[in-house]
């Protein structure tokens, strides 16, 4: 295999052939339509979401079923704040961190009682963070209209820096950028420095904590780890990515509701991150964009093709996209327990000479 | 009849808040916690159960229920009008929800859950999350994604005790989970699988050494629990009157709440842990209003379940009954 350490000219190559692609795709994808790239940037949004669980789930081996929670309490503290509801319209740079540290809270919040639970208990209770979470947002209409309640936040402003908007399309030197386009570089951007927030995080002082928490507790411990500070970080991280990703998502699509957070939701995420392979950033990135894709994938195959069939619809694709992460949780873990891209840890971990019982 | 006269001296104590002076609103409350409780006992018996052997959180296990009052809905939608009576049509409702429940325990666990009987016991977990989405969503594929009005056959009944009334239906679910409970007890307490089951789910390697096939065992286990699932998915939707393809996922959970209150992999735990949330459910949905000047109401019913399990996981991990749980929690 060609080593791009050993051969830097070739590096930097790749990363400049990557990055042309990366900037051109939006104008090929929009070619097959507006939709299209809208969905490119919801599949964005779901790589920081998985990226932001892996920091929970494969980074420090904490099963997290409630992560969408931040993504919630990222959207609504962005629709709370930049929306006619309340008439606030602070501007985004200035919420998006706000939402971050608010999600990062309720990180806190839901790492610190639960610190001494593990694995499958903490899965449950997480589980039921996440739920309650959207219980709230349901159900806090009354007796001081926070949330708006089912009917969720309507008309929230998008990101703008003075009279630039993101939501205007604008043409420069003759080309189109469409509102959902400048969303995508937008996107693109904070991605990126997602991506490299959470290589540097891997291989740092805290992430090697992560991983040694993650193998084992009690050791970790006695080499001197915080084991509580260095969880709740954990959480926190993961949490304040979702935070972000959830301002944006509130920004992007201008209205939100309880119904975009359920727990299906967070099963979504989670197979992403084992899909890809829990632990490796790239796998992670390449599981989000598979999943992410499937919905309307589906949308334009096997819809079409039963009422090619059938004359009518038999199975929803909605259903159909359901059943595929179901199958993807089952098999995945049955068949090839890494994931599709596993971690160098886990690797060495599933390679033979296993001795059975571990964990 | 000690409740009655308890009520009329609670109207003379001028010490409780208002809500609570009506002590019939209490004793109602009361009476439908139970009815509620013994259903989650009765699922949550199935956890604790599969629990206790292997160590698995069986996420899949409200789907078991639901699947098993899809299936009576089905039948009893055909036989409604075959003149049988209804008690008969809804006995031979459950008696074919059980056999289906507990094949789909059966293939649960061979094909999903015991290939990664030594793999990490999240990748269990995961699994099981998987296997809760499939069904969930074959179920909606068979019986649409409606509601669907679970038919009303047996014709209620009410008992009044006091100010507060006890329907016909409530008190056969009580009655049909004690019994099923005592018999569970007895299957597990004075027979030879019963037995095998305790010394699996107390060393499996030395059970297994003394001649006990631990596969076997884990699947009776899977078997069981998935028994009183189809039962319990009867109960729950004949009292709501109605069944829904989401139905089990919520009450999986708090059914697991439930196990975990009292102390899971404990069989008597799992039955008071569930009648106690049950209890829990009912009373604080009824009071919440008047507690916090309706600032929250009865539709933060669910919190409730999520929020003891909280509790008991920081204060007590073990849960009411169980034994010290060291690692595990």
């Amino acid at each position: 295999m060609l080593n791009f350490r050993d051969h830097p000219k070739a590096r930097w190559f790749g990363i400049a052939l990557i990055a042309m692609a990366l900037l051109m795709l939006p104008f090929v994808i929009a070619s097959a339509g507006t939709a299209w790239v809208r969905v490119m940037n919801l599949a964005i949004l779901y790589i920081m979401l998985s990226l932001g669980l892996n920091i929970v789930v494969g980074f420090a081996g904490l099963l997290d079923l409630g992560y969408i929670a931040f993504y919630a309490v990222g959207a609504y503290t962005y629709a709370l704040l930049a929306s006619p509801h309340f008439g606030l319209h602070l501007p985004f740079w200035v919420i998006l961190p706000i939402g971050a540290l608010v999600a990062a809270v309720f990180g806190i919040l839901l790492g610190a009682p639960t610190l001494k639970l593990r694995g499958d208990y903490l899965a449950i209770v997480t589980l039921g963070f996440g739920e309650i979470v959207r219980i709230f947002l349901n159900n806090l209409s009354t007796p001081i209209n926070i949330t708006n309640g089912p009917q969720g936040i309507s008309r929230i402003d998008p990101f703008s820096f003075g009279s630039f908007s993101f939501a205007k399309p604008e043409t420069i030197f003759g080309l189109v950028f469409s509102g959902p386009i400048k969303y995508y570089y937008l996107l693109l951007v904070v991605v990126i420095a997602v991506i490299f927030i959470n290589l540097r995080l891997q291989n740092s002082r805290i992430g090697r904590a992560w991983e040694a928490i993650r193998e084992d507790e009690v050791a970790a411990r006695a080499m001197g780890i915080d084991t509580t500070r260095i969880k709740l970080l954990a959480f926190a991280m993961g949490a304040s990515f979702g935070g972000v990703a959830g301002g944006m998502f509130s920004a992007i699509q201008g209205f939100i509701s309880p119904e975009s957070f359920v727990l299906v939701e967070s099963v979504m995420v989670l197979s992403m991150v084992i899909l890809g392979g829990m632990g490796n950033i790239w796998g992670v990135v390449l599981g989000a964009v598979l999943l992410s894709f499937i919905p309307s994938f589906l949308r334009y195959t096997v819809g079409p093709l039963q009422m090619w069939l059938f004359g009518h619809m038999v199975i929803e694709p909605e259903v159909i996209r359901m059943l595929v992460f179901g199958f993807v949780l089952v098999l995945v873990m049955v068949l090839r327990p890494g994931g599709i891209w596993p971690s160098a840890v886990r690797r060495r971990e599933l390679a033979p000479s296993e001795d059975g019982a571990r964990g | 009849m000690e409740g009655v006269d308890r009520a009329e001296h609670s109207v003379t104590r001028p010490a409780l808040p208002a809500p609570f002076k009506r002590m019939d609103i209490f004793i109602q409350q009361l009476i439908n916690g139970i009815t509620v409780g013994a259903v989650y006992a009765m699922v949550a018996l199935g956890y604790t159960m599969v629990f206790g052997i292997i160590q698995l959180i069986n996420v899949a296990h409200g789907e078991v229920v639901m699947i098993g009052a899809m299936v009576a809905f089905t039948i009893i939608n055909a036989l409604s009008s075959s003149g049988l009576p209804p008690l008969f049509i809804v006995a031979i409702a459950t008696a074919c929800a059980i056999p289906v429940c507990m094949f789909l325990g059966f293939a649960m666990e061979r094909v999903a859950y015991r290939p990664l009987r030594t793999a990490p016991r999240l990748a269990s977990l995961i699994t099981a999350i998987g296997v809760s989405i499939i069904l969930q969503h074959f179920a909606l594929i068979i019986w649409s994604r409606n509601p669907l009005a679970f038919p009303q056959i047996i014709e209620i009944d009410s008992f009044h005790i006091g100010e507060a009334t006890i329907t016909n239906v409530q008190l056969a679910i009580i009655g049909i989970s004690t019994a099923i409970m005592a018999a569970l007890a007895w299957l597990v307490y004075r027979t030879r699988l019963g037995a095998a089951m305790r010394a699996t789910a107390q060393n499996a390697p030395i059970a297994g050494l003394m001649g006990i096939d631990a596969n076997h065992v884990i699947a009776m286990t899977f078997v069981i629990g998935a028994g009183l699932a189809a039962v319990a998915g009867v109960m729950v939707a004949s009292y709501y009157g109605i069944a829904h393809y989401t139905m089990g996922a919520n009450l999986g959970l708090k059914a697991f709440c439930a196990a975990v209150l009292g102390g899971i992999g404990n069989l008597p735990g799992a039955m008071l842990g569930g009648v106690l949330l049950g209890i829990v459910e009912a009373l604080g949905a009824g009071y919440i209003g008047d507690l916090t000047n309706n600032v929250f109401g009865s539709n933060y019913q669910d919190v409730f379940a999520f929020i003891v399990l909280i509790l008991v996981l920081v204060f007590r991990p073990s849960g009411l009954l169980g034994e010290r749980v060291g690692d595990r929690a």
